[in-house]
C-alpha cells in the first residue's frame, strides 16, 4: 500500500507541508501537526513508536482480525439498496453496513484497536470523549472486553439528548464524566479528557474517537477505520467486478469518512464528505468546518475550525450529537484543499427527511449522522445514470436518536 | 514513522537577548540574592477596567514579573480558574488587540517590569502571526509563553520572535525525557518554566518533594537561563519553599481564585503576602 497520497502524514503529522519548511509560515502549512502541551509530548511520541510496532506485528493484526470477526462481527454487508434506488430513479445505491457491528456503528472498529494497543503497551485505564455515546459505548465496551476501567467525558448537553447510550455506558461499567464547561458538548468533552491526560500520564490511554487530535491519532484512526473501505473494494469487486463510482459519508470529526475513502484514494473514485448544516449554512448554526470555517489550531492539530474573527472557537449546532463538533479531522482538510474529496452540508430538516424515508423504503433506521449522507446520496443518484454505483457509509443504527427522530417526525406521538 | 529529531539547526543563537528587561530584572534579583514573583492574571478579567488597575498595581504589591494570559475559550492545558477566567474575559468582549492595549499603557508607566504574554496559537494565528509579534513587541511585551505550540513546530516563530527581541520561553514538564531538552532550550529564552506537576494548572496544590529540587538541579547543568516553577503555589509556604530552590515562583490560579472571590483589592493583599513569604525565604 504505497503511494503518495496514502504514506502522508509525514514524520511531522502533516498532511501537506510541515510549518518548518519553506519560509515556514504557520499560515500557509498543511494540515494535522502535534500541537499540543510539553507534559502531553514524550507520551505522544510514545503512543506513536508503539502504534507503528504493533502495526507491522502480524501477532497484533492477527489478534485484531480475530476481534474484529468475532466479537464485532465483520465483514459487514456490502447491501444493494433497491427500493432507494427505485426511488431515486438513477444510480444505484449500495449501503456499507456499519450499522450492523457490535455496538452499532463504526466506532467500535477504531475502539477495538486503540484498546488492544493500550493493553500491550501496559496502560491501566482508558478515557475517551464522547459526543452521541456511540464512541463512549465502543470504548466501554472494549474496556469491559479487556478488562480495564475507563471514564467517558460527555457534555451535559449531550448526557440529555443521548440518555440511551448513557444508560448502556453505566451498564458496562464506565464512569460517565459530565462536562459543564463552554458549550458543554463533544468539544468540551475532548477538552476535558486532555486535561484528565495530562494528569495521569503515567497509566492512562486515551483513546480519541475520531480522526483528530494531535499526531499520531488522525492516521491511527483512520488505518483502524480504513478495513471499511478495504472491504468495500473486495465486495463490490467480488459481486459486480467493478468499483464504485462515488463515495458518500458523513463527517463530524471524519472517521467513518476516512474510513471508507482510504483504499480508493489512488483510484478514479469520487469521495463527498456530508457536513452538518444544522438550521442552514447562511444561519450561522450549523457544525460544517469545512463549509463554513476556517484553518486553525485547536485539540492537538491544524485543520478546518468554526471560529469567529478573533479565533475563539464557536458553537456547532446540528440535530446529531455525532456531528456536532467545531472541527474535522486534518486529512479531509488536506483533501478539500487538494480537489481529491469535495465536502457539501446537509441540514438538520434533510437528514431527518432521509431517516423517514430509509425506514419506510428499506426497513433500516439509520443513525442521524448517517442521514446526513443518505440524503447527499439520494441528491447524487437522482442525477445519475442507472449504470453509476454510489456507495454510502451507513456509519451507524438510528435507536439511540428515536427520542429526537419522534418529537421531529412524529410529533403527535412525542406528546402523547 | 516516529517523530524525527528537532530541527533546531535554523536558529541564530547570537541574537539571543542578554540585555532584555527580563535579563535585567533576573540580574538585579541575583544581586538581592532573592527569587523572582511571576504572577499570573489574565487579560480582561473580570473585565478590561478591574484587569487595567490590577495590572498597574501589581509592581506595588510585589511582582517582579508579569504574566497575562490572553485569553482563549479552549484552554486545554488549564483547570478551571483559569478557564472561567478566560470566560469572564470574553464574555466581557476581550480580544488580543485590547490585550496588547493594556500592556502599551502599562509600558507608559513602568519601563521596567517584564510582561510576559501567555496563551494558544489559535488567537494568535488568527490575528495574523507576524502582526502579533511585531504588535507585541511595539507595545513593549519581553516574553511569550504558548503552551500548544512545541518546538518541533516553533521553529520559525521563534525565529521571528527573537529578531524582534521577544522571548519564547520554554515549558519543561517532569515527563520531558533528557533528550528533549537542547531542542527545547534552543528555543529557549528570558527564562525556563518547569511545570512542577503532570497536570493543568491549578489543579492540586503543589507538594515540594525532594525530587522536583533534584530536577531543578539536573536542569541547572544545561542550561544558564533563570528557572521559574509554577502550577500549584497557593500560599506564602509554599512560595516560599520554592523560592529555596528556584529562580522565580509562578502564581496564577491561586491568584485568579481570590481576584473573582474577593476583587482586586484582596488579589493585590496575596500577592503582598506572597511577596513577603519569598523575601523571607533564603
Ligand atoms: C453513527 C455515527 N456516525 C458518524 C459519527 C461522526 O463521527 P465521524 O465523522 O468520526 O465518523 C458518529 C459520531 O458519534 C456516529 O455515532
Amino acid at each position: 500500500m504505497s503511494s503518495m497520497t496514502r504514506d502522508i502524514p509525514d514524520e511531522n503529522g502533516f498532511f501537506g507541508a510541515s510549518p518548518n519548511n519553506g519560509d515556514g509560515n504557520q499560515q500557509q502549512h498543511g494540515y494535522g501537526g502535534r500541537y499540543v502541551a510539553e507534559t502531553l509530548m514524550p507520551l505522544i511520541a510514545e503512543i506513536e513508536a508503539a502504534y507503528d510496532e504493533a502495526r507491522a506485528d502480524p501477532a497484533f493484526q492477527s489478534r485484531l482480525q480475530e476481534l474484529q470477526r468475532d466479537y464485532v462481527g465483520r465483514a459487514t454487508p456490502l447491501y444493494f439498496a433497491e427500493r432507494l434506488t427505485e426511488h431515486f430513479g438513477g444510480a444505484r445505491i449500495y449501503l456499507k453496513r456499519e450499522d450492523l457491528n457490535h455496538t452499532g456503528a463504526h466506532k467500535i472498529n477504531n475502539a477495538l484497536g486503540q484498546g488492544l494497543l493500550a493493553q500491550r503497551m501496559g496502560r491501566k485505564r482508558l478515557i475517551a470523549e464522547t459526543g452521541a455515546g456511540m464512541h463512549g459505548v465502543a470504548v466501554a465496551t472494549v474496556a469491559a472486553r479487556l478488562g480495564l476501567p475507563c471514564v467517558i467525558y460527555m457534555g451535559a448537553t449531550d448526557i440529555e439528548r443521548q440518555q440511551p447510550n448513557v444508560q448502556r455506558m453505566h451498564l458496562l461499567g464506565a464512569e460517565i464524566v459530565p462536562v459543564h464547561s463552554g458549550t458543554a458538548t463533544l468539544k468540551d468533552a475532548m477538552n476535558e479528557a486532555l486535561r484528565d491526560w495530562v494528569a495521569h500520564v503515567d497509566d492512562t490511554f486515551y483513546i480519541i474517537g475520531t480522526v483528530a487530535g494531535p499526531a499520531p491519532y488522525p492516521r491511527m484512526v483512520r488505518d483502524f477505520q480504513s478495513v471499511i473501505g478495504v472491504e468495500t473494494r473486495e465486495q463490490l469487486l467480488a459481486t459486480q467486478g467493478r468499483l464504485p463510482d462515488t463515495l458518500v459519508a458523513c463527517v463530524g470529526g471524519g472517521s467513518n469518512a476516512m474510513g471508507l475513502f482510504h483504499a480508493f484514494l489512488d483510484d478514479d473514485v469520487a469521495m463527498v464528505g456530508v457536513e452538518a448544516a444544522g438550521e442552514g449554512l447562511e444561519s450561522g448554526r450549523h457544525a460544517a468546518s469545512i463549509n463554513g470555517g476556517a484553518p486553525g489550531i485547536l485539540h492537538g492539530n491544524r485543520t478546518y475550525l468554526l471560529q469567529d474573527d478573533h479565533g475563539q472557537i464557536l458553537d456547532a449546532h446540528s440535530i446529531s450529537a455525532g456531528l456536532d463538533y467545531p472541527g474535522v479531522g486534518p486529512e479531509h482538510a488536506y483533501l478539500h484543499d487538494s480537489g481529491r474529496a469535495s465536502y457539501v452540508a446537509v441540514t438538520d430538516d434533510e437528514a431527518l427527511e432521509a431517516v423517514g424515508l430509509c425506514c419506510r423504503l428499506e426497513g433500516i433506521l439509520p443513525a442521524l449522522e448517517s442521514a446526513h449522507a443518505l440524503h447527499h446520496a439520494g441528491r447524487l443518484a437522482a442525477a445519475q445514470g442507472p449504470d453509476q454505483v454510489i456507495v454510502v457509509c451507513l456509519s451507524g443504527r438510528g435507536d439511540k436518536d428515536m427520542d429526537t427522530i419522534t418529537r421531529h417526525l412524529m410529533p403527535e406521538e412525542a406528546e402523547s | 514513522m516516529s517523530a524525527t529529531p528537532l530541527n533546531t539547526e535554523t536558529l541564530n543563537t547570537e541574537t539571543l537577548n542578554t540585555d532584555s528587561r527580563l535579563a535585567r530584572r533576573f540580574a538585579a534579583l541575583r544581586e538581592e540574592n532573592r527569587a523572582a514573583l511571576v504572577t499570573y492574571v489574565m487579560a480582561g478579567d473580570p473585565d478590561l477596567e478591574q484587569s487595567r488597575q490590577l495590572l498597574e498595581r501589581l509592581p506595588q504589591a510585589g511582582a517582579d514579573i508579569i504574566e497575562l494570559g490572553m485569553p482563549f475559550s479552549d484552554p486545554m492545558a488549564d483547570g478551571v480558574a483559569i478557564q472561567r477566567a478566560g470566560d469572564r474575559a470574553l464574555a466581557n468582549g476581550q480580544t488580543l488587540a485590547l490585550t496588547l492595549d493594556m500592556v502599551r499603557d502599562f509600558r507608559e508607566r513602568d519601563a521596567d517590569t517584564p510582561i510576559v504574554l501567555m496563551g494558544y496559537l489559535n488567537p494568535i494565528q488568527r490575528f495574523g502571526e507576524d502582526r502579533f509579534l511585531q504588535a507585541a513587541a511595539d507595545a513593549g511585551v519581553d516574553g511569550l509563553i504558548l503552551v500548544d505550540l512545541p518546538p518541533e513546530h516553533g521553529v520559525a516563530l521563534t525565529a521571528k520572535a527573537r529578531d524582534l527581541g521577544l522571548a519564547r520561553i520554554p515549558l519543561v514538564a517532569p515527563t520531558t525525557p533528557p533528550e528533549r531538552l537542547p531542542a527545547l532550550l534552543a528555543q529557549g529564552d528570558g527564562f525556563v518554566y518547569r511545570i512542577a506537576f503532570n497536570g493543568v494548572t491549578g489543579s492540586q496544590r503543589l507538594d515540594i518533594a525532594a525530587s522536583l529540587g533534584d530536577s531543578i538541579g539536573e536542569l541547572r547543568q544545561q542550561i544558564s537561563l533563570p528557572v521559574a516553577v509554577g502550577f500549584g503555589v497557593r500560599d506564602g509556604d509554599t512560595a516560599a519553599a520554592v523560592a529555596r530552590i528556584a529562580d522565580a515562583v509562578v502564581v496564577g490560579s491561586a491568584l485568579v481564585e481570590r481576584l473573582a472571590e474577593d476583587g482586586v483589592e484582596s488579589a493585590l493583599a496575596l500577592v503582598e503576602a506572597l511577596a513577603e513569604a519569598i523575601q523571607a525565604a533564603r
